[in-house]
């Protein structure tokens, strides 16, 4: 067989198998509850990062509780 | 260091000395002499440098965000040429005198649309996308930027890009792909700036502090690193000469055809979508103040997407020689792509959950929303556009100059100035921008703007597409073309009209920079020391 035909046969096949699984994967690991307080986190990651470093060491309780006004939705 | 950095630049400096003796044609012969007196200037800068003692850096606990304010100030820049010349070829095409006999060949329609698409989607956006990418990935890792002066390289490696290429559409220098137009100097010189582009966020996001990379970089990395593939893929040419800009494609026929839509297609879900979607993610939750509407569903969006976009290629090949499997293939996957396409502006619509209020009163916020409204409605139209049938009457029409110009002014266009409106204030320490009822004028021209330009070429194209099928009882066309060209004048007016105020709007915002930049000095934001990851 020539190349193409290998290649063609190893895409129809195994390569469409493979990604079809990962990309079933990646959407059963979106919703997994174990993962709940990981998207948490992750989806707050834009609020943080923007204190100047000695405000935030006087009142970092003061920076908790204000990100976790957000958690009232949980998604 | 020094005297390595001297002896390259002594050699660019002579290599492009003869090229601009040597040089085959114009083009090349120009971008020969602008490289050799870049290179000398740099030189001699170095040279005067040698031994002397190195300014103090900037030390990695604040933000690198100078590289930031030179990309939001090229971004305005960029666009307004874009912008201009878009306008401008617009009124050629009402008015073809505009291409004046005096200012042959340089001006004329063919080699001025060509600079306008590469001035708004890789100056403009491409501007905005590393500006606003450098941002997000620094505020969202809460580390400093990765690479030291990398940054500044990779924004001026890519200023000289654009100059090179649109200096060389001008002067008649293209391989003829539509997005792709450069040569082949100009496309190494890209793969270069790139990569070094892909190795800073990368580097970045590699000594992050925060234990999860946020979704919006995920969206910049995929953009990054899929239009690095696309760009190397497409540009496979072999120069005539190295003394000249000439080149010749590796692929031929309608494999060629094949890898340029395959390329166009995903500039487009790439670059104009997937970059931008990475802006959508961080900027719309910070305006809001609030966090996106469901973090799942940005997941699902983001590799749904990724694994469409990347087939939808072909939906630009109906009807020609590609075989039908490979068309109908593609057009599966955009209509297919409809649905992630929904999700991500749902997501991204949702997050204003408990915040509509901000709609009455921030203009920013207003802007964000109206972007997610254009991307909803261009990913509804595109899909529909790619069906076969629908296809045989819009292909070669204006209804897809409508199409195009919906999704960048609406949504690349608007969620580029909200990011815009959002950085200023914060990059040069100010409150708020200069003036909101600015904002507000420039909100209202740019929409009323795009609503002229897309009614009048959804009107024009349909009309179009109508009048080439058209046939009498005998069986013959009814229409020759000259017919349709002088039927869609008024259309062409009203979408110069619709150009004048999206033009206009911008510049408003121009001002409203420069009044906000002004006499105000460059912010420094700090980087956390420690981040608590829960």
């Amino acid at each position: 067989m020539d190349t193409y035909s290998i290649l063609r046969e190893f895409a129809d096949s195994w390569v469409l198998l493979g990604m079809f699984a990962f990309f079933i994967g990646a959407g059963v690991w979106a919703f997994l509850p174990s993962q709940r307080s990981a998207r948490e986190d992750a989806s707050l990651i834009p609020f943080r990062n923007e204190t100047p470093v000695k405000a935030c060491k006087d009142n970092c309780e003061k920076c908790k509780s204000a990100a976790s006004s957000f958690d009232q939705k949980g998604t | 260091m020094d005297y390595v950095k001297l002896i390259l630049l002594g050699l660019v400096t002579v290599i492009a000395a003869i090229g601009a003796s040597w040089a085959r044609d114009l083009a090349y012969q120009v971008h020969a002499v602008l490289i050799m007196f870049i290179a000398a200037g740099m030189f001699i800068w170095v040279l005067r440098n040698v031994d002397e003692k190195p300014k103090a850096a900037e030390p990695d606990s604040i933000y690198f965000d100078g590289v930031i304010r030179a990309g939001v100030i090229a971004t305005a820049f960029w666009g307004i040429a874009g912008f201009l010349v878009g306008t401008f070829i617009a009124f050629q095409l009402a008015f073809p005198a505009l291409n004046f006999d005096w200012a042959q060949p340089f001006t004329n329609f063919g080699r001025l649309r060509p600079l306008h698409t590469s001035a708004v989607i890789f100056a403009f956006g491409g501007n905005a996308l590393i500006a606003t990418s450098f941002y997000v990935v620094q505020r969202t890792s809460g580390v400093r930027l990765w690479g030291g002066k990398a940054g500044w390289f990779v924004f001026w490696g890519y200023q000289l890009f654009i100059v090179l290429a649109a200096t060389g559409y001008l002067l008649g220098s293209t391989q003829s792909k539509e997005y792709a137009e450069p040569e082949w100097y100009i496309d190494i010189w890209l793969t270069i700036v790139w990569l070094t582009y892909l190795a800073v966020y990368l580097g970045t996001i590699f000594k992050r502090r925060e234990k999860h990379i946020y979704v919006a970089n995920w969206f910049f990395l995929s953009f990054i690193i899929t239009v690095a593939m696309l760009h190397v893929v497409n540009n496979l040419s072999i120069p005539i000469s190295f003394w000249g800009s000439k080149s010749v494609q590796v692929f031929s026929g309608v494999q060629d055809a094949m890898t340029q839509w395959w390329y166009g297609h995903n500039a487009v879900g790439f670059f104009l979508t997937a970059g931008f979607l990475g802006m959508m993610y961080y900027f719309v939750p910070k305006q809001a103040e609030r966090p996106v509407y469901s973090y799942k569903l940005s997941i699902i969006h983001f590799w749904a997407l990724i694994f469409l976009y990347i087939w939808a290629g072909p939906h630009h090949l109906h009807y020609t020689a590609l075989p039908d499997w490979a068309t109908t293939l593609g057009m599966v996957f955009s209509i297919v792509l409809w649905m992630p396409s929904w999700g991500g502006m749902i997501n991204g619509l949702m997050t204003l959950q408990g915040a509509w209020d901000k709609l009455r009163t921030d203009p920013i916020m207003r802007m964000f929303v109206l972007s997610l409204g254009f991307y909803g409605m261009s990913t509804f139209e595109g899909p529909m556009m790619s069906i076969r049938a629908v296809n045989s009457l819009s292909h070669y029409t204006d209804w897809t100059i409508g199409h195009v110009h919906s999704g960048a002014l609406g949504w690349n266009g608007m969620i580029t100035f909200g990011a815009l409106y959002f950085l200023t204030p914060r990059l040069w320490g100010r409150e708020k921008m200069y003036s909101m009822s600015a904002i507000n004028w420039h909100f209202w021209l740019a929409t009323l703007g795009i609503v002229l330009y897309a009614a009048s070429m959804w009107v024009s194209g349909i009309m179009e597409g109508l009048m080439w099928r058209e046939v009498d009882d005998q069986g013959f066309l009814v229409n020759s073309f000259a017919d349709t060209v002088s039927a869609k004048f008024p259309m062409y007016v009203v979408r110069g009209l619709g150009g004048v105020m999206f033009l206009s709007g911008a510049l408003i915002m121009c001002w409203n920079m420069f009044m906000t930049i002004r006499g105000a000095k460059p912010a420094a934001a700090s980087v956390p020391h420690a981040t608590p990851a829960q």
